[in-house]
């Protein structure tokens, strides 16, 4: 990792856990980088993980962080936010995480356009458990609990996002890491549900399992299959089968719901007698 | 538990009878006495059978439950069947006889009353029929003040309500007034 | 204000509670509807926002309490609501809260169980689950009211545990209390006690954030103010990094329970009546506690000398004071609308030095006075 990002990091809880080939560091570098180039301050921002290996990144991180139950990080999530909104939080979660035991709180959290980043660890795959099928393994790919291939239909999980009301959705590989880090970026300017879908390589898990042995191997993989959304607008629907589309997919302007929140504390109206909330202390 | 004061309004589901019990229980408090008042719910949704029970006493009031009532207003059929003979010895019984039809016998003193249709006529609103109620059963069991009542009948219904709440309540104190003269 | 509080009125238990959780400083709420609770919900949807506080909904009560436990985090008294299925949803995050040490209040008005059982009638049947209900050893408060201003009595004492020990506390209720309405005269705002969670007393550099202090809880610093640290479920050690490591592991889980049980002088909380000479003693929580009293007096006017105990702190269980009792009477009866699950503890702790009885019905409605007397005259 980059030298400039180390003041990010707790040097003291490493060595990580990941395996060899792993791509969850790369996406994790993306993010610092991401966090570098806007200059967030490290006491105000809040790093919230589900559980699984991706989720495991924010003990590594020295910011104010969380490391929840399994999909509830974005819940855990929306009560920072709403508690403290000045706060930036961000959510690092799975493909299983996210879109499987937590999806209800995926697609609610998108819904309400709450000022959250989620950078999302697609490998594809339950890692942390040993490689079953998750929502988002491919139909026919092996997993441990699918050793005939999966006969699920995945989920396009931007698409999803989209759908559900989120106003920023990126994708991007690790090998498109310059523009990975320039997505999760963006997300994180944007005032309200951001989504980041970041495909990276569980060699262990799942690589290993569907005729792609190392990291480099999945690496290679995501760098031929890829395509950037502004090409995809000249490719037939044909052409586009399997691949993976890169790029800003979606972005659009609404009400954000912790400044609506504050809208409606105002015009409530004060109660006599009552507190309020204090600031933070500290600063 | 001798000075205690046990009542039960019964009928169906949108007939108002929860707030008709949560006011003469705040009456009762406005009287300087001790209250309390339970419900029991049909199914989570609406509708069917409803039951509001109030409890009235100088003392403090541990069962909050009332098994014999000393009062027991009747708005419907099903809740005549059902209640009529919970009825205390020496109890009262207020009788909606817009709604309860077949009377068997019952022992005590029973009021039966155009409640309802009354409401309907004279105040011009069914709605209100609670609230004529109200009226009826206190002028004929003294059970809170007839200030205290106004007061809580004021203090929970919607703003706007009033005149057609205070009509309402004296309507039903007249209703009574006619039996009991 | 203080004149209209101060004022006799007639209030709904669920009212009280939302009344408690706002006057101990409680200013978030996330919960999910759930008869019958869900008149807190509504009142704390109405109130919060005008006392700058935050109210939201959540698409279930896994999500309810995980906001609860991230307002927490992030400095603010929170609470939820809810009944048997959703506490069923809340164990693996109140396990979160306990391993995690994050204050916060769970409400639950019990409901006729199992499952959907009958939603609008009382019950006592989660007592065990309170206790019990998540995975793993782990500690917890339970309080129990019996009136309405019980009910906003052990709000606020739910809350002021909560911030003082760093444990999530649950207020057990029934239907019977959360849906009574009677008479209160609740306490001016100024003097509800509130207790705030311990601050760290050092800069953020020198800060080391699961480390007790003599008491065994650890200050808590607020996300946001400058401390910056780990929070996680997973076994940790004093600087919150996860450990597999069978002696921090365990040094970890004994703190957790002994921060508890040192504190018992400060945590139980009971009442008693007619108890002095009492020969039968009636051991009684909830709404059952109503019936319960009912019959003592009762039995008291014919004589017979019995009394009545009423643990408001269900768990920890008060076991010394439940010993003495048993060393006094020669029965104690247990009446609750459930089958026995805390005379079981009653009688694991009694073993042969009084005879225990239950009283004990799950058909959804209060036990009766004459139910209990009748027990009562069975032993005597
Ligand atoms: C309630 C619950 N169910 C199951 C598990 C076991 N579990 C831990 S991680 C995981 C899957 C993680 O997969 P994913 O979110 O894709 O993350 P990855 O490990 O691949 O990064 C599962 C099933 C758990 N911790 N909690
Ligand atoms: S199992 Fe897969 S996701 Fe987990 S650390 Fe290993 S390579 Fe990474």
């Amino acid at each position: 990792m980059m030298q400039e990002l180390q003041g990010y990091l707790r040097l003291d809880r490493f060595p990580h856990m990941w395996c060899p080939g792993c791509g969850n560091g790369i996406v994790l570098g993306c993010l610092l980088r991401a966090i570098k180039k806007l200059e967030l301050d490290q006491d105000r921002t809040v790093i919230v993980g589900g559980i699984g290996c991706s989720s495991r990144a924010v003990g590594y991180l020295d910011f104010n962080t969380l490391h929840t139950t399994h999909g509830r990080a974005l819940a855990f999530a929306t009560g920072i936010k709403l508690a403290r909104p000045e706060l930036h939080v961000i959510v690092i979660t799975g493909d299983g995480d996210a879109t499987a035991i937590g999806g209800n709180h995926f697609i609610h959290a998108a819904r309400r356009n709450i000022d959250l980043t989620v950078v999302l660890f697609n490998n594809n795959i339950y890692g942390m458990t040993g490689g079953q099928y998750s929502p988002l393994t491919p139909g026919g790919k092996k997993a441990t609990t699918a050793p005939y291939g999966t006969i699920e239909h995945n989920f396009d999980v931007a698409e999803l996002a989209r759908s559900a009301g989120a106003t920023y959705v990126g994708r991007s590989t690790t090998y498109h890491s310059n523009l990975l880090a320039n997505l999760i970026a963006a997300g994180i300017e944007n005032k309200g549900f951001s989504l980041v879908e970041a495909i990276t390589a569980c060699p262990t898990a799942y690589g290993r399992r569907n005729k792609m042995r190392s990291g480099a191997e999945m690496l290679l993989w995501q760098k031929e299959n890829a395509v950037h959304v502004k090409k995809t607008e000249r490719m037939a629907p044909a052409e586009l089968a399997g691949k993976i589309v890169i790029g800003e997919l979606h972005k659009r302007e609404a009400p954000e719901y912790t400044a609506m929140y504050e809208q409606l504390i105002a015009e409530a109206g004060r109660e006599t007698g009552g507190g309020s909330v204090t600031p933070l202390k500290g600063r | 538990m001798g000075k205690s004061m046990e009542l039960r309004l019964s009928g169906t589901g949108g007939q108002g009878l929860i707030l008709a019990g949560i006011i003469i229980a705040d009456a009762a408090i406005r009287d300087g006495k001790n209250s309390v008042q339970s419900q029991s719910y049909g199914p989570e949704a609406r509708g069917g059978a409803s039951r509001a029970e109030v409890i009235i006493s100088d003392e403090e009031i541990d069962y909050p439950r009332v098994a014999h009532p000393n009062v027991l207003l009747v708005m419907s059929q099903e809740a005549y069947d059902k209640f009529a003979a919970d009825l205390d010895r020496g109890g009262v019984m207020i009788i909606d006889s817009t709604y309860v039809q077949e009377r068997p016998g019952i022992d005590g003193a029973v009021y039966t009353l155009p409640i309802s249709s009354t409401a309907r006529e004279q105040v011009g609103r069914e709605m209100v029929a609670n609230v004529v109620a109200l009226g009826a059963m206190v002028r004929i069991t003294g059970v809170v003040s007839r200030r205290a009542l106004a007061d809580a009948l004021l203090a929970r219904i919607p703003r706007g309500t009033e005149e057609l709440n205070l009509k309402a309540l004296e309507t039903g104190w007249q209703l009574a007034e006619k039996v009991l003269h | 204000m203080s004149q209209v509080i101060e004022m006799a009125r007639l209030m709904q238990g669920n009212e009280a509670v939302a009344e408690g959780a706002l006057a101990a400083g409680v200013r978030f709420f996330a919960g999910y509807p759930i008869t019958p609770s869900t008149e807190i919900a509504e009142i704390m949807a109405d109130r919060l926002p005008r006392l700058g506080g935050k109210f939201i909904q959540m698409e279930d009560e896994i999500a309810g309490l995980a906001a609860v436990i991230g307002a927490s985090l992030a400095g603010l008294k929170a609470l939820t609501a809810t009944s048997g299925p959703g506490f069923s949803l809340m164990q693996e995050n109140l396990g979160f809260a306990a391993m995690a040490e994050v204050p916060c209040v769970i409400v639950n008005v019990q409901r006729s169980g199992p499952s959907t059982g009958m939603p609008t009638s009382p019950a006592q049947g989660d007592v065990m689950q309170a206790r019990w209900g998540t995975h793993g050893d782990h500690p917890v408060i339970v309080l129990s009211p019996s009136s309405v201003r019980e009910a906003y009595d052990l709000t606020v004492r739910a809350v002021n545990l909560a911030e003082k020990y760093r444990v999530p506390v649950i207020l057990l209720m029934d239907e019977v209390v959360g849906h009574l309405r009677e008479k209160v005269v609740l306490p001016a705002r100024g003097e509800v006690e509130t207790v705030d969670r311990p601050s760290p007393k050092v800069p953020p550099g020198e800060y080391v954030p699961f480390r007790p202090e003599d008491n065994l809880v650890p200050p808590m610093a607020n996300f946001g103010e400058g401390y910056r640290y780990h929070v996680t479920g997973l076994a940790h050690d004093e600087k919150g990094t996860p450990t597999n490591n069978p002696a921090l592991a365990e040094q970890l889980l004994l703190r957790l329970h002994d921060k508890i049980n040192m504190h018992l002088d400060d945590i139980l909380l009971d009442d008693a009546k007619f108890l002095e000479d009492a020969e039968i003693v009636v051991l009684a929580y909830g709404s059952t506690a109503r019936p319960a009293r009912r019959a003592v007096k009762e039995a008291r006017g014919r004589g017979i000398k019995a009394g009545l105990y009423r643990p408001l702190t269900l768990w920890p269980f008060p076991a010394k004071k439940v010993r003495e009792l048993a060393e006094q009477a020669h029965s104690i009866i247990v009446p609750e609308m459930n089958l026995g699950q805390y005379r079981l503890e009653v009688e694991r702790v009694v073993r042969d030095r009084a005879r225990v009885s239950g009283v004990n019905r799950v058909h959804g409605e209060l036990i009766e006075p004459e139910e209990i007397t009748a027990a009562i005259l069975e032993v005597v």
